[in-house]
């Protein structure tokens, strides 16, 4: 078990593989100075300023454009429309459906309006608030067609999804019906989830800029690759004449994984005006064009026997989409995969609404799917009168469920135990309203968490220079996450450099293809590869240095050098060592590089790989006003092997806080006659500050898993905020005895 | 942004000279006026900036009172020791309004001026708003109005005043020192604010030009035990649902005086002349006492109007009198 609650001063421990190591970022420096670059960032010559003006209808046309005055003043170089906008390709869809990069995207190509928000209209100017000043004055006028904005009537006309997470929208195992039908305890309960925006603090932003037909695009994206193709696509132009850069990500959370209009739209103005086009979201238009969480609602029926085995689970969502685009967010598909039922039904459908398309946006599907199954799990265990973490026991999957795969590794009875004995699970009352801590009534709930350990092909380089030092690239991302610290550790250990000597590189869709930083699988896909490319290099200068005869380490088998810090030396005669850029010195002073391709292999298909862990959080609610404070939150993780304990606490850590969030106060309201967010910004839709959050304690339970990739790393970007939303509605109804199954749990609710 | 010109006054008379000017308004620390400028909710061509103008501050005066310079900073008048000493009821309000960086910028004029955050409001994108555009409607009225007032409300009209200051102003029986051209004129707390009727447009009764210099707070007689309850959806950084600023004047256990204002609930900060007197004699901690807060509670309270998402506050705003003014009651007289 290793305790990553604190973790040494962020220096290497001499002598210990890096791997592992609480290591300090190796990008803190430039991200604290303020000299990380992000996208909108970079002051190329002659650039200009772009704003997008966006619809204020839902659904309708655009009737009338004055643009005359907006045109005519100070600084104004352009106003684009649908009325002079350059028509692109299948009416700027050429790169929709490849997903998750691939969107239907909305770029000035007719008159048509899908949703409240949605780009109308771009103008360009010498400075940003020239163009955004002009952005006012361009007067557009609408004729407005029935919007559908009331998700009680959308659900009268439900869309079956033809794919969800490319598994089927249904499935089914015995007979669920029957089988809830004859349990002794039941469950029937419907949970629902509010749209919810993601909200990165570095908005949206791109700088476009053509050369000929080259364009380069300094893009905020968790695709660097993926932008690349899609634009390429768009304009029908060759992905090669496509340069995507991003050295730098204030914040992703998946609204970041899919390229939206404004970066074509950006690289029209730049190639209509010729010269570089800066567009930054403004706040408000996070709330719209560029993705959310849809809403979803949950019907639960859980039927247990008298000992607590689950004989049926039917879990039925219903989620928003818009118009555009039928994306579902997959909330039942853990369901079909985290306990062992006798019988399960689970099913995904989709109501349509005058919205921007909902996006992947952290933990999509495990996220608004685990606060209802894990809710639903908790009241079971009221009705059949069982200590919540003994239900779960006894229906514990000890193989996948669904395929019936074994699992790769799975640590979540260890979970349980550890976050329970952290925690002081067993002091709790389960009565409801038992507990108190002077006139606040206190509530102890838990959930599980659980993420799918996802891993795609992945490719990286690895150059040892003549000078001794690394550079070592893959066309990945950094969204805040760590990227830069765990790729570079894991390059120096098989590198057998110091950190300091290697420089690890990301976002650039030149460099080797990665994947999106999306599904919690960067560490587990690029890893791999780095790894590979490090090791081959690493390999190349071992057999240079065996077959130069000047070499002390010269004939020497290639399996007894070794590689440490810098040198190259003999394993079974350490003294016999000379440092790596001798080598390279005699041998014609050339870098060493290697590439590799890492793809996941028939382990997929012999595995069920996931990770899980266990949540356990204190409520304190007054009894009167109904505010609910969360004191402390314990959990527990299996996730395999840690890169970096301290970006990986940080990380877990921020999943928690969000899943706060998304318990007690994230939602979108939407205006129900113009399908607006009302409140798009940050001052009225609320995330957790600082005092809403109390301890957090985290464990990252020891658990090695042979199976899943060279580096043993499952990936943990996103089951952090899973079963949060649960674990602290299961505590407030500890508290307070009132099952709140609406997000957010705020205290009118309680009242 | 729209374009415009920027004055820095030097004292008020300079002021109220710069602001005779085609569409000026007077700039204080900007928290709230910069950001409806930039989204085009306000309109102005010239800003006459105030903050350099003499009016920062805060002195006791031979009466007993203390008179706070309008531009005197938020985070100035909650830490300054007359406040908190004579009127920890201010100092608690105002420290739990905005965040600390809000507080250092904000000046005392200015969070009297603040504007209502109801959604329709500060965002052009709905057509309808009578604040904002006379004649179009009030979206809120059958829009989202979680947040909205339960009183004093008018068919043109469900905002609220979002400020937290404001609440414990008129607890305290605070007086606005204004001045023209025309000369200077007081205006006690409550007569400050307007309720919306069919003029929500106008938030204050201000003329135009006319120029806060101060605030004057009387002798108080609440410095042990006054108590500023905030409910919120979260610890911080977030405009009340409801608040109360509670005030109990004690001799011996039984109440000579209480103040009472609610915040979150109306256009303006709810107080009711009189209401308190059901308190005055009471002795704390007895059914007499309590049955004294619920008295006040209803006629704090009577004709109090929710809508589709803000019911919720009747009952809320009952339940926060009672806890504040059993905290206040309570309170062990050590200032804020």
């Amino acid at each position: 078990m290793t305790s990553i609650a604190q973790a040494g001063n962020g220096m290497p421990v001499a002598g210990q593989a890096l791997i592992g190591q609480p290591l300090n970022r190796t990008d803190g420096h430039a991200k604290v100075t303020g000299s990380a670059m992000y996208a909108s960032d970079g002051a190329l010559p002659r650039l200009v300023h772009a704003v997008l003006v966006t619809s204020t209808i839902a659904s309708g046309r655009i009737a009338t454009i004055d643009s005359a005055r907006a045109e005519k003043m100070r600084g104004v170089m352009l106003v684009m429309t649908h009325r002079n906008a350059p028509q692109l390709p299948k009416k700027g869809q050429a790169g929709a459906g490849d997903m998750p990069a691939g969107r239907v995207l909305n770029l000035l190509q007719d008159d048509e309006v899908h949703y409240n928000n949605q780009p109308v209209a771009l103008v360009v100017a010498d400075s940003l608030e020239h163009a955004q000043d002009a952005a006012r004055a361009v007067k557009i006028t609408y004729t407005n067609s029935h919007a559908a904005l009331d998700f009680a009537k959308a659900k009268s006309l439900l869309v079956k999804p033809e794919k969800v997470q490319g598994s089927t929208a249904d499935s089914d195992r015995g007979d669920a019906a029957g089988a809830w039908q004859a349990a002794t305890a039941r469950v029937d309960a419907l949970y629902t989830t509010p749209v919810e925006h993601h909200n990165p603090m570095e908005p949206h932003a791109t700088i476009a800029s053509w050369e000929g037909e080259h364009l380069t695009l300094h893009d905020s994206t968790q695709y660097v690759s993926g932008v690349r193709n899609t634009v390429a696509k768009t304009f029908g132009i060759a992905p090669d004449n496509v340069r995507v850069l991003c050295p730098f990500v204030g914040g992703g959370f998946g609204c970041k994984g899919s390229t939206w209009s404004h970066v074509v739209l950006a690289a029209m103005a730049a190639r209509q005006t010729g010269h570089p086009v800066k567009l930054v979201l403004e706040r408000p238009q996070m709330f719209g064009m560029v993705g959310h969480r849809p809403r979803t609602e949950q019907h639960m029926q859980l039927g247990a026997v008298a000992d607590g085995r689950m004989t049926a689970v039917r879990h039925a969502v219903i989620a928003s989409t818009s118009f555009q685009e039928d994306w579902i967010e997959p909330s039942a598909i853990l369901t079909r995969m985290l306990y062992d039922s006798d019988s399960q039904h689970t099913s995904h459908r989709l109501a349509r609404l005058h919205h921007g398309t909902p996006t992947f946006m952290r933990a999509p599907g495990e996220a608004s799917g685990s606060f209802a199954l894990e809710c639903a799990i908790d009241e079971l265990a009221c009705v059949a009168k069982m200590d919540p973490i003994a239900l779960r026991l006894q229906n514990y999957a000890e193989k996948e469920p669904e395929k019936g795969l074994p699992w790769s590794s799975k640590s979540l009875r260890r979970c349980y135990e550890t976050g329970a004995e952290r925690f002081g699970w067993v002091r709790r009352n389960p009565e409801p309203r038992s507990m108190r801590n002077g006139p606040m009534l206190v509530g102890w709930g838990m959930a599980t968490a659980t993420y799918p350990a996802n891993r795609q092909a992945a490719s990286a380089a690895a150059t040892i220079l003549p000078d001794g030092t690394a550079l070592v690239r893959s066309g990945s991302q950094d969204l805040g996450t760590g990227t830069y610290t765990v790729m570079t550790q894991i390059a120096a250990d098989a590198l057998g450099l110091p950190m300091e000597k290697v420089r690890f590189e990301l976002g650039d869709s030149s460099q080797p293809k990665a994947p999106v930083s999306g599904g919690s699988q960067t560490v587990a896909s690029v890893g791999p590869a780095v790894h590979a490319a490090a090791t081959a290099a690493r390999e190349k200068l071992i057999a240079l240095t065996i077959a130069d005869p000047q070499s002390p380490l010269h004939a020497v088998p290639a399996e007894d050098i070794g590689c440490e810090l810098g040198w190259l030396y003999r394993k079974s005669v350490p003294a016999r060592r000379e440092p790596m850029a001798a080598v390279i010195a005699r041998n014609g002073g050339r870098a060493i590089e290697a590439r590799s391709e890492t793809r996941p292999g028939e382990e997929k298909k012999q595995f069920s790989m996931h990770s899980f862990g266990a949540v356990f959080t204190e409520v304190q609610i007054d009894p009167d006003l109904g505010t609910i404070r969360v004191p402390r939150i314990v959990a527990a993780y299996g996730v395999g092997k840690l890169m970096n304990r301290k970006t990986g606490h940080s990380q877990l850590m921020g999943g928690i806080v969000w899943g706060v969030g998304m318990a007690l106060m994230e939602k979108t309201e939407m205006d129900l006659y113009n399908g607006r967010a009302v409140n798009g910004n940050l001052a009225e839709y609320h995330v957790p500050v600082n005092a809403d959050i109390g301890d957090i304690d985290i464990t990252v339970v020891d658990e090695a898993d042979p199976h899943i990739n060279a580096l043993g790393a499952k990936g943990i970007g996103e089951i952090g905020i899973t079963g949060v939303a649960a674990a602290i509605g299961n505590a407030v109804y500890h508290a307070t005895g009132k099952r709140i199954r609406d997000l957010p749990i705020t205290l009118d609710k309680l009242i | 942004m729209q374009s415009l010109f920027y004055d820095r006054a030097t004292d008020a008379d300079n002021a109220l000279g710069l602001a005779r000017q085609a569409n000026a308004r007077y700039l204080g620390g900007g928290t709230n006026l910069l950001d409806l400028l930039k989204g085009d909710v306000e309109q102005a061509s010239r800003l006459i900036d105030v903050n350099r103008s003499g009016l920062t501050g805060i002195t006791a005066t031979a009466d007993g009172s203390v008179r706070i310079g309008a531009a005197a900073r938020n985070s100035d008048m909650a830490n300054d020791a007359l406040i908190r000493q004579r009127y920890p009821l201010l100092s608690q309000a105002l420290l739990s309004g905005a965040s600390p960086q809000l507080r250092n910028m904000a000046t005392a004029g200015g969070n009297l001026m603040q504007r209502t955050r109801c959604y329709y409001f500060t965002d052009t994108a709905f057509e309808k708003c009578n604040k904002r555009n006379p004649g179009s409607g009030c979206a809120a009225r059958d829009g989202v109005n979680r947040i909205h007032a339960i009183l004093g409300s008018s068919d043109a009209c469900i905002a609220t005043n979002p400020s937290d200051m404001s609440v414990a102003l008129a607890a305290l029986d605070a007086v606005v020192i204004a001045r023209s051209t025309g000369g200077e004129r007081r205006i006690p707390i409550g007569e400050f604010h307007r309720l919306p009727g069919d003029q929500p447009q106008f938030d204050t009764i201000l003329g135009k030009g006319e120029l806060i210099t101060a605030i004057d707070l009387p002798p108080s007689p609440f410095a042990a035990n006054a108590h500023y309850l905030k409910v919120r959806d979260r610890a911080s950084y977030a405009f009340a649902l409801v608040s109360v600023a509670a005030a109990v004047a004690l001799r011996d256990g039984v109440v000579e005086r209480a103040a009472l204002a609610l915040g979150g609930v109306a256009h303006k900060p709810w107080r009711i002349a009189g209401a308190e007197a059901a308190l005055v004699g009471q002795r704390v901690g007895t059914p007499e006492f309590d049955r004294g807060i619920g008295a006040v509670a209803d006629t704090l309270l009577a004709g109090a109007q929710g809508f589709k998402d803000n019911r919720f506050k009747i009952p809320l705003a009952r339940r926060s009198i009672v806890r504040a003014l059993q905290t206040a009651a309570q309170a062990t007289g050590e200032p804020a």
